[in-house]
């Protein structure tokens, strides 16, 4: 076992000892290593003000990167790794950075309270050769609000600099190699004695290792990208005591294709899972793209996404369209049950103490299944659905054979229409047999009003959702046009 | 890259043209006026070198402070017991009503904004005290431990029902042009219809802070992230009970303002400098995100009721505006802002006749403060929704209908508070727009594509924007600046206007660097304080750069006449033969350097440090008549947008917009057009997906970015199509005959406002006029296509 953080600071090496495991990376730098460039705009990871780049040996010779919210994360995400701030951006000589001259040029920053973050955002983008067209640009800043420029001269940024050269090969291997040497393979235990009690911290390095672990400990909080329990922290100030670290397991982190399904490792981020899902179907993919912003797709799992048990999560109501399994492990014990099944109560999951997801399995989709999602929140970008769809019905012999409704933000849980369902079985696939669908998810849900919407747009939207799915599916005639977004952006 | 071109912002479709900015010719001073100069700071925000606030290095002992809110829109508080929060870990001092030596009010003017609450709290997130503490984690948990006794009482939440209770919070204010009820009664057409629009959180990125350090006797120096450093210095005075020369507050940029920041700082100041005072230690106040947007003040939310009358053309006869605003629990600064929705209930068009009503009124929420336009935007809306409820009623072209009612070129025609309009250039910028843009081509090529598209639809919208420039308050329209020119010829600039982003401290240097024709880099900026400017107003009002710049100007003006008299006794030459040349002085037939001069006029005891001082001429506003030229005149812009909306769920998207806009003769093109796109984008979340929602007791649910959603740069539209007005020229004697750009720009997002409002009406196969409120979120654009579908229903059994 370990009992510090060992980590690059730039190039620097540091070692931790006896940190509150909860210090926030944001903290760290601006308070203990007074690295001020990087800015606090929100402390939840929805401006990315705070955007830092991690990274990583691959294991293959070269590295891996991630850009995330430091606010949010915790310091011990840096043990093996490097950590870089806008201040390790600029060459010796004081040359800015082809990305940081580039916003200069373009008179890409005003306040430039912003500015840091999406210099490090661009940056890691640049490095891993992320994004070449202007809409892979704005995608990739998405989770960095200005309020200044309008985003027009920091697009052009991004792009101007794409051309610049990138490290070479001989300076990766050596960057890899060092990393490497930091790494020691084994469990990672902190503990700090503050104002409020001990704290402790296990980052296992197996599943048999977590599942030991977490038996010892059921009140421990599982954390891996941090986006959900790091706000337990900034913003609700809860004292946890102690935090298992999931995301040093490689076997979490595992996505496995067996023909017929995809497992996906609880581990697995939203931008790992990428991929993997939207090739299961196109609007995996332009879901997960309106999942948060890359930051928190960066540092969020697929796990956690289910585990936490939020009404509003995304994938939930997609792969329960799906029919995914869940696997369940306790101490040695395994079992798996139907995702929807996982779901009990608000709040309340088929979960025992000391239980946890190992994974999810989604069977892929049949020929003759027609499947769509769709988010509607109130800004398309790193938003929370108001309401999430994903259906998934199929057809055999002309008539809808079955039929998987399911929604999010619907009722206390990611939840399927049962009485929509129902009313599809046996009809033909058509508007006609959608607007019986419509009428009858009145009977399946009562939704709340809150500030993202209120009941009576979320049931309405929820039935034209409907309606919008049987017309893109419509199986002859002229194709409807129905989403802005494909219109709108040619 | 030559500096004075703008780079092509256009991959893709996107351009923007930058006029006069003829490349330097050999030997000119770099970085003069009409130059598209980078951002002073640009190099230190990208390399994390900008020093904001809480940037500083925190002096030993400095302590952090919290602020507790009230759990209630209304109550009376019964009791507080903080015995607890006294005895919690790290805490060292609980600040509360008591501990205020001086007077217990952090407002502008009315003395209605208590620091600490005198036995009543009115809105939710009230401050009711603040903990001292070594950490601000320790400052806040302590905070917990607070036991309050509230006895609520009845919450008036909304304008409706504030209007309801007739609880008016300051005077109604009237304003009278001819009969405006008998030009309605008597004219041809007439309509009248009701506009809600919500308000809007400022989203600055960086969160109000203030950071006090003690000093000697009464001495107080509070590092404030405030866009008003002189009513911050004589809130702190006030409040400590001290003379304002004992305090100096000093800020040197902000992380954006927006007007967030003008009289919302003076809370946080009051609060560390209070702190400060009574430890004796150095005391940082900054707020957490969520606390930021649940206590500071906001874009009010109006409703405005309006009524017309017009011929068959669409030419107004007649019209009546009721505003009615939600100005929070106290006054702050919504007298003035109230009063410019009135000014801008006209915008560019000449009413003929006209009566504008104000009720400001009061409700058990945040006090609304000042944010970008200033009420402008509220007043423009209405006007802009009428003018597309007349076209609509008329089946004429909305381009068209406005067309026919601007203001002159020729002048002639007055305002509804009577005053001369002698500077409109909106028809021939509209002309302009609506030719580059292709809007008639357009606009049928979308009622095409609605025809044939059942779900989606098309909008296009126009908008004319008309925005008078000064402070409505004539007595704020005055300024001060400091100037020193060193031995070495290097010069320090320092004036009353504070830096939030928007490039005035670049502006204002390019104008002393052309003054004393001086390469812009032998000009340092340095950060506004109290201690070197006094008594100066806000940098608010789009005038920043008016008023500052020409008291500049006056200062270093003032030190260039000196070296000018002094050339000319020296070298005995008239003094029209001393010539400031680029980075030289031609004396007679003789050019000095710079530099040189100046260390000679040193030597021969010279003074070479001079204060400027300008005073808007000209303009006053009466009251009592509700007349007069509260404007030293007016900034143009025109723009058309056009969206695209999906009728089944009200998702929506800007597809493209065009803007022409008028800032006279550009100080600084780069910096001007980053202006305009910032403040249309801003305009633009303002009306679609930025939206404050509360609950039933007065809680705002929407306090953080995970619920409150400015624009994303995948919001901006990749056909953003951005020009400076080629022929813009101020006709009154501004700063080098350019105009003020701070706020205008924001209003030309009412074009996608009207488009959105137009593809709603395409969804009714523009049978019926929509009803479509504000901001315009994917659930009022759902609502408002099926009010439009069931009213067409109506129609047709």
């Amino acid at each position: 076992m370990s009992d510090a953080i060992r980590f690059l600071l730039g190039d620097r090496e540091r070692v931790l000892r006896d940190v509150p495991p909860t210090l926030t990376v944001l903290e760290y730098l601006r308070r203990h290593e007074r690295r001020t460039g990087t800015k606090e705009g929100c402390a939840e990871g929805d401006c990315g003000a705070c955007t830092v780049v991690l990274q990583e040996p691959d294991g293959q010779g070269g590295l891996r990167r991630r850009a995330v919210n430091s606010c949010i994360q915790f310091v011990a995400v840096l043990d093996g790794r490097q950590l870089l701030t806008v201040e390790d951006l600029k060459a010796a000589d004081g040359t800015l950075h082809p990305v940081q001259q580039a916003i200069v040029d373009r008179h890409g920053s005003q306040c430039g309270f912003c500015t840091p973050g999406f210099v490090m955002q661009l940056y890691s983008g640049w490095l891993g050769q992320d994004y070449s067209e202007r809409p892979e640009v704005k995608n990739w800043i998405a989770g960095n609000l200005c309020r200044c420029t309008g985003y027009g001269p920091i697009i052009d940024a991004g792009l101007a600099a794409l051309d610049a050269e990138r490290p070479g090969t001989a300076e990766t291997t050596a960057l890899a190699e060092r990393l490497e040497a930091l790494g020691h393979g084994e469990m990672l235990h902190l503990a700090h004695d503050g104002p409020h009690g001990r704290q402790e911290w296990f980052a296992p390095r197996s599943v048999d290792e977590l599942a030991a672990i977490y038996l010892a400990h059921p009140d421990a909080v599982l954390v891996a990208g941090a986006t959900d329990v790091g706000l337990w922290v900034t913003k609700q100030h809860r004292h946890l005591a102690t935090l298992i670290d999931v995301t040093r397991i490689p076997e979490l982190a595992a996505l496995r294709d067996t023909g017929n399904e995809l497992a996906i490792g609880a581990g697995v981020t939203h931008s790992a899972a990428m991929e993997a899902l939207s090739a299961l179907h196109p609007d995996l993919g332009k879901l997960l793209t309106r999942f948060a912003a890359v930051q928190i797709r960066n540092a969020g799992t697929v796990g956690g996404n289910i585990a936490n048990g939020s009404p509003i999560g995304d994938l939930p109501p997609a792969l329960i369209a799906l029919d995914a399994r869940l696997q369940l492990r306790k101490g040695r014990e395994q079992r798996e049950i139907a995702l929807e099944n996982f779901f009990v109560a608000y709040g309340n999951q088929d979960r025992a103490p000391g239980e946890f997801v190992e994974s999810v399995t989604v069977p892929k989709l049949r020929p003759n299944t027609r499947f769509a999602c769709y988010k509607l929140s109130k800004r398309f970008d790193s938003d929370i659905s108001a309401v999430m769809a994903a259906f998934s019905v199929t057809v055999e012999a002309g008539r809808i054979a079955s039929a998987r409704l399911a929604f999010g933000g619907m009722a206390a849980t990611p939840k399927r229409a049962k009485a929509a369902e129902t009313a599809l079985m046996g009809s033909a696939f058509g508007l006609e047999a959608f607007e019986a669908a419509a009428v009858a998810l009145a009977e399946d849900f009562q939704p709340l009003t809150d500030m993202r919407a209120s009941a009576q747009y979320r049931l309405l939207a929820a039935q034209n959702l409907l309606r919008r799915f049987a017309l893109e599916n419509a199986p002859a005639g002229r194709p409807v046009a129905t989403r802005v977004l494909e219109i709108a952006h040619g | 890259m030559d500096e004075t071109v703008i780079q092509d912002r256009g991959i893709s479709a996107t351009f923007s043209r930058v006029p006069h900015s003829e490349p330097p010719h050999d030997g000119a001073i770099k970085g003069g006026v009409a130059r598209s100069v980078k951002h002073d700071s640009a190099p230190r925000h990208v390399a994390g070198e900008a020093i904001y606030t809480d940037d500083i290095p925190e002096l030993p002992g400095t302590l952090h402070l919290h602020l507790a809110m009230s759990a209630h829109a209304h109550a009376a508080i019964l009791s507080m017991d903080l015995d607890a929060v006294r005895q919690a870990a790290g805490v060292v001092r609980v600040l509360t009503l008591d501990d205020i030596p001086g007077k217990n009010d952090y407002s502008p003017f009315f003395g209605d904004d208590p620091i600490f609450p005198e036995g009543l709290v009115q809105y939710v997130g009230q401050c009711l005290f603040a903990v001292a503490a070594e950490s601000r984690e320790a400052a806040f948990q302590a905070a917990l431990l607070a036991k309050i006794e509230y006895a609520p009482l009845p919450a008036v939440l909304t304008v409706d029902e504030a209007l309801a209770a007739d609880l008016d919070l300051l005077p109604r204010h009237e304003m009278r042009l001819g009969d405006a009820a008998a030009a309605i009664d008597a004219a041809p057409h007439r309509l009248a219809n009701t506009l809600h629009m919500g308000g809007q959180d400022h989203f600055y990125l960086e969160g109000q802070i203030a950071y006090a350090i003690p000093g000697e006797g009464d001495d107080m120096f509070v590092y404030s992230s405030t866009q008003h450093p002189s009513e911050v210095q004589h809130n702190v005075a006030k409040a400590l009970g001290i003379a304002d020369h004992s305090v100096t507050v000093e800020v040197r940029r902000m992380g954006g303002g927006f007007g967030g920041k003008e009289s919302q700082p003076a809370l946080m100041a009051n609060v560390a400098a209070l702190a400060a005072r009574l430890t004796g230690r150095p005391a940082k106040l900054r707020l957490d995100r969520d606390d930021d947007m649940v206590m500071t003040g906001k874009r009010h939310d109006f409703r405005i009721d309006y009524a017309v009358g017009f011929d068959g053309d669409g030419r107004i006869l007649g019209a009546e505006f009721d505003q009615a605003a939600r100005c929070g629990y106290s006054a702050d600064l919504s007298g003035g802002i109230t009063d410019r929705a009135m000014f801008h209930a006209d915008n560019a068009y000449d009413l003929q006749a006209a009566r504008v009503t104000s009720r400001r009124m009061k409700t058990h929420t945040v006090s609304n403060t000042a944010f970008r336009g200033f009420g402008g935007p509220q007043g423009l809306l209405a006007t802009e929704r009428m003018m597309d409820e007349i076209a609509f009623g008329l089946g004429l072209d909305p381009f068209d209908v406005r067309r026919a009612n601007y203001y002159p070129a020729e002048g002639g025609k007055v305002t509804p508070y009577h005053m001369e309009v002698t500077d409109s250039v909106i028809l021939e910028m509209m002309d302009e727009l609506a030719e580059s843009s292709d809007y008639r081509a357009r606009r049928r090529a979308i009622r095409a594509f609605n025809a044939t598209s059942p779900i989606l639809k098309k909008g296009i919208g126009v908008t004319p924007l008309k925005f008078g420039i000064s402070f409505t308050t004539t007595h704020l329209n005055q300024a001060g600046a400091l100037v020193h020119v060193y031995k070495d010829g290097s010069v320090h600039l320092n004036h009353g206007g504070t830096e939030m982003g928007q490039g005035l401290f670049i502006k204002v240097a390019q104008v002393v660097a052309e003054e004393f024709q001086i390469d812009l880099d032998r000009v340092k900026i340095t950060a506004t304080t109290t201690a070197k400017v006094p008594n100066t107003s806000a940098t608010a009002a789009s005038s920043g750069t008016d008023l500052n710049g020409m008291a500049a100007k006056n200062a270093a003006g003032a030190i260039k006449q000196r070296l000018i008299a002094f050339a000319a006794a020296k070298y005995s030459v008239p003094e029209e033969q001393v010539v400031f040349l680029p980075n030289r002085v031609r004396v007679g037939n003789e050019e000095i350097a710079f530099p040189d001069l100046v260390q000679e006029a040193y030597l021969n005891q010279v003074s070479l440090s001079a204060a400027g001082f300008y005073a808007t001429p000209g303009i006053h506003y009466d009251r009592e008549t509700a007349s007069g030229r509260p404007f030293f005149y007016f900034a143009y812009g025109a723009a058309i947008s056009e969206v695209v909306i999906d009728t089944l769920t009200g998702e929506n998207r800007l597809v493209r917009a065009d803007i022409l806009h008028d800032v006279g003769r550009s100080l600084n093109p780069a910096i001007d057009l980053g202006q305009i796109e910032g403040g249309f984008i801003q305009g633009l979340g303002w009306l679609t997906t930025e939206e404050l929602w509360w609950d039933k007791s007065g809680r705002l649910r929407t306090h953080a970015p995970s619920t409150y959603k400015i624009p994303t740069a995948n919001d901006r539209p990749d056909d953003l199509r951005i020009e400076l007005w080629d022929k813009g020229y101020n006709k009154v004697d501004s700063i080098y005959r350019s105009k003020a750009v701070g706020e205008p720009p924001l209003m030309l997002a009412i074009s996608a406002f009207s488009a959105l409002t137009d593809a709603v009406a395409a969804a009714g196969g523009y049978r019926v006029f929509p009803h479509l409120d504000a901001p315009a979120t994917p659930e009022r654009i759902l609502m408002a296509v099926e009010d439009v579908k069931t009213r067409v229903r109506a129609l047709e059994s």
